[in-house]
């Protein structure tokens, strides 16, 4: 009752100075199309707030600073040791401060989490074609922001000044230094002089917790605004069109749902940080010019980098007499074009496929067999490659020489991507060509979604009410078409009927023009009837959000809601 | 059907079971403060952690699934297109007669102005290398190493030829400069005997030294392989033999590794007799 009471005030007092009403009405009812493979853009987002909230506990503690210090304190194989401050202090936050390994463990998982879930969320992306027209200027702030990921998650790892880390950043600054003309003079200006030097710990940390962490915000704020404004693409099916969103309302569906996801990223950074131990910088020991460690991996979203300077022949030549050393190619022009690629690759597919129009509709993956090729093949190159940046530990594991291991892996990696990427072709054509589904077929979740559809009937987790027979209307329509009327509180609503699935408008109208204007917006071509008000439907959906709605309000998620809906009201009103 | 006032059979158990939930989350939070003030224990934090929102994220998915609908509405999409009239009205607000636009020549200034200034916030960048610090080509191809400089090991003591081990290689640093990123060396005992080329840096009763930089992308090469004589680098197991020059036989390193050219001094100690045979370490543009 309170509750309730108080969010209504709430809403009252905003709407008086902001006029918001209109805006959280639409925003509220914005509807998110059901498929799991939308939830992992949101893992990335989520964990990049578990990373700044670790980072910042971190930060409260973190020396960066190559000073030398004397470690003291409860680790005792280090007890006394003469190290620089900011191995000393990433010591003393996994033993001495409280909950402080926690905290770092967490954070690294975190990171590691956070890389994942933006490559898989690209991958989604990629092969769904979702990044054409109109969505091409969020793919390349998504590239932007894994590039920064990269880089960030490189930082983050260099930072704590052990030997690991310094041999990791000791290639870097040799890719680095490896570009013709300039390098030499980049990784001076960069680190500050020759390596190591005092500035490098120091100009990483600002890059590390500020520069680059404020960039990342700013662009996942562009990134969202823009997906809000275009609204989330969709698969195909039915009562789907190109000028329509089917799924589930934002409130209160997916508000419970992502924040629900929310929370289950935080328990599972928090178990991985507390249970699974990473990154044990007191057993590698401070960095030290003069040692390595062996073997020596980095963490997994820069492995594929480590892998192509691992398995690139030993290729150094002169121009005009100067040296352009070995780990150019794979190092510095490897990594160059797998990100022109990646920025170029809307608008190369774009060329490809002659298509320019928009689309609000995906591609299953198979009906586009050169795209799903091209992708499975660099998927094949890079899966080698992150083989290959393991290839002591799996010379170890199956005792047989290194250079054997590297020796076949070179040769995977020239023969595996073709035939790969060709056998995928081949299946997606296949598919396509007998319309059917089966082997390869990544859309078969999609399936499910849309057979969940069919429950529109009784929301509640109510038995599925059959196919084609929304509650209330108990006739089969046989064609498809758009219903219109006024329900009891003089309101105009309208759904669409099809023959499998019946969709109900996520908004009521104050004007029978209105709620026409959208349904001939969604589905252009469809007649429309004005019928009786179907009995029972919608006002129960509407019940239930309602009530539910009431009760996720005790859990906060209007403090979201508002942001989104300012956010709107801004735009309305410029317009 | 689910009503305001008539609830679901099967709503009760999902609502008691994500209520359920919300409770186990609190005893995850409380078993947490517990363990934290009880001097904490890294597990156990992560574990009572972890429970405290998978109570909340177990709760919060049960809600979702069984107490909101799930799909089954559609909203319209309104295409991107504006309509001629805004699109023309929006062009012409742009480049009407008081835009800034028709002002040519003011805008070349301007953006002249602007560039001179682009070019000039260039300059300190320039800062970011310190002008009392050696400029990088000159940095990058000498080292402390020079003529009489003793080799030290790590804790600083001079090596007589008789101090290297058989078997095993002797990190070894110039007297004085312990820390420098570009100097470590490496003394090791062969029989000059097996030498296929003769060591660049020249030997002293089978002693000879080189740079323990890999020369593809200067990882210390740490590992060494006494019955063949060569030496392996953990970071992308480029693979020199020691015998033929320090020449790389495997893996992606191109250069052989410097040698130091040694002697003996009047207390019979292993010193320089200049700087390594070539810069140390990974290749640059300006490396002759
Ligand atoms: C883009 C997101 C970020 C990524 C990918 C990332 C990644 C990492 C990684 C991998 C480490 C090494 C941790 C270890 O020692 O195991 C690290 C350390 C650290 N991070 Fe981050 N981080 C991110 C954002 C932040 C933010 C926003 C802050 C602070 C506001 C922060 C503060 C720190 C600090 C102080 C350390 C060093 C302390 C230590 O290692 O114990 N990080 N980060
Ligand atoms: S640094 Fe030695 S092989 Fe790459």
């Amino acid at each position: 009752m309170i509750t309730r009471w108080l969010l209504r005030r709430l809403a009252r007092s905003v709407d008086d100075r902001l006029r918001t009403a209109p805006v959280v009405r639409r925003v509220l009812a914005a509807v998110f199309p059901d498929h799991w493979s939308f939830m992992l853009g949101e893992i990335a987002l989520y964990s990049f707030v578990v990373l700044v909230l670790t980072g910042v506990f971190l930060t409260l503690f973190f020396a960066p600073s190559t000073a030398d210090t004397v470690y003291t304190g409860a680790y005792a194989p280090l007890d006394g040791a003469r190290t620089s401050a900011a191995y000393a202090s990433t010591v003393r936050l996994s033993f001495d401060i409280r909950a402080g390994l926690l905290m770092r463990q967490s954070h690294h998982w975190a990171a590691l989490l956070f890389v994942g879930a933006i490559v898989l969320h690209l991958l989604r992306i990629f092969f769904t074609g979702a990044f054409r027209r109109p969505r091409e200027m969020n793919w390349l702030i998504g590239v932007t922001m894994l590039a920064l990921a990269l880089f960030n998650g490189f930082t983050g790892y260099s930072i704590p000044d052990d030997l690991l880390s310094g041999t990791g950043l000791r290639i870097l600054y040799s890719v680095t230094q490896s570009i013709p003309l300039v390098g030499e003079w980049l990784v001076f200006l960069a680190a500050g002089g020759e390596f190591p030097t005092d500035e490098m710990v120091p100009r990483m940390f600002v890059s590390h917790v500020l520069l680059v962490p404020a960039v990342l915000a700013a662009l996942i704020a562009i990134h969202l605004g823009i997906l809000i404004r275009q609204k989330h693409s969709q698969f195909p099916g039915p009562g789907r069109t190109e000028n329509n969103v089917v799924g589930s309302l934002f409130w209160p569906s997916y508000t419970v749902r992502t924040l629900a996801l929310f929370a289950w990223v935080l328990a599972v950074t928090f178990a991985l940080g507390g249970l699974a131990q990473i990154n044990p910088v007191w057993i590698y020991g401070p960095f030290d010019p003069a040692q390595a460690t062996s073997p020596a991996q980095p963490d997994w979203y820069v492995a594929w980098g480590d892998g192509a300077l691992r398995l690139f022949p030993a290729v150094e030549f002169r121009i005009f007499g100067q040296l352009v050393p070995s780990p150019f190619l794979p190092g510095v022009v490897f990594g160059g074009l797998t990100f022109a690629g990646l920025y170029l690759w809307p608008f190369l597919d774009r060329r490809h496929g002659r298509d320019r129009l928009a689309h609000q509709l995906l591609d299953p993956p198979r009906a586009h067999p050169a795209r799903l090729g091209f992708g499975v093949a660099v998927l094949a190159l890079f899966a080698v490659l992150l083989a290959a940046a393991a290839d002591d530990v799996i010379a170890t594991i199956l005792r047989v020489p290194v250079l054997d291991v590297l020796a076949i892996l070179r040769v995977l990696a020239l023969a595996l991507p073709v035939p790969a990427g060709v056998t995928a072709y081949l299946v997606a054509r296949a598919l396509r060509a007998n319309g059917g589904r089966g082997v390869g077929d990544l859309t078969r979740a999609d399936v499910r979604s849309a057979g969940r559809l069919v429950c529109v009937g009784s929301p509640v987790g109510g038995a599925p009410t059959g196919i084609g027979t929304p509650e209330g209307t108990a006739e089969p329509v046989d064609a498809d078409r758009v219903e219109l009327w006024r329900d009891r509180t003089g309101l105009w609503r309208w759904r669409y009927r099809g023959a499998s699935v019946s969709l109900t408008a996520n908004r009521a109208y104050p004007s029978r023009a209105e709620a026409e204007r959208a349904a001939r917006t969604a589905y252009g071509d469809l007649s429309v009837w004005e019928v009786a008000p179907p009995g029972g439907r919608p006002g129960a959906p509407a019940a239930v959000a309602a009530r539910a709605g009431r009760a996720a309000g005790r859990v906060g998620g209007y403090l979201a809601l508002a942001a989104v809906a300012f956010w709107r009201a801004r735009r309305d009103r410029r317009r | 059907m689910t009503g305001r006032d008539a609830p679901d059979r099967r709503e009760r158990p999902a609502s008691a079971i994500a209520a359920a939930a919300f409770g186990v989350s609190v005893l995850g939070a409380a078993g947490f403060a517990a363990v934290y003030a009880a001097g904490g224990q890294t597990q156990l934090e992560g574990l009572t952690l972890a429970v405290a929102f998978a109570g909340i994220a177990f709760g919060l998915s049960v809600w979702a699934r069984r107490l909101l609908p799930t799909g089954g509405y559609v909203e319209e999409h309104e295409p991107f297109d504006s309509r001629p009239t805004d699109l023309r009205l929006a062009a012409e607000a742009l480049t009407g007669p008081e835009s800034p636009v028709r002002r040519r020549g003011l805008l070349t200034m301007l953006a002249l102005a602007l560039g001179a200034l682009g070019g000039a916030a260039l300059f300190p960048l320039r800062s970011l290398l310190p002008f009392d610090r050696v400029r990088p080509v000159h940095a990058l191809r000498t080292t402390p190493w020079a003529a009489g400089v003793r080799l030290v090991r790590a804790d600083g003591t001079p090596v007589r030829p008789a101090d290297v081990p058989d078997g095993s290689v002797l990190t070894v640093f110039p007297e004085g400069h312990r820390d420098r990123g570009d100097v470590p060396a490496f003394a090791v005992r062969l029989d000059p005997a097996r030498f296929t080329v003769p060591p660049s840096g020249g030997e002293v009763a089978g002693v000879v030294v080189h740079s323990l930089l890999c020369t593809h992308a200067g990882c210390p090469v740490a590992l060494y392989l006494q019955g063949t004589a060569r030496v392996l680098c953990p970071c992308h197991q480029s693979t020199f033999d020691l015998l033929a020059g320090a020449r790389p036989i495997a893996g992606p390193a191109s250069r052989a590794l410097p040698g130091l050219p040694i002697t003996v001094d009047a207390d019979g100690y292993l010193v320089a007799t200049g700087d390594f045979t070539a810069p140390p370490g990974a290749g640059f543009w300006s490396l002759k």
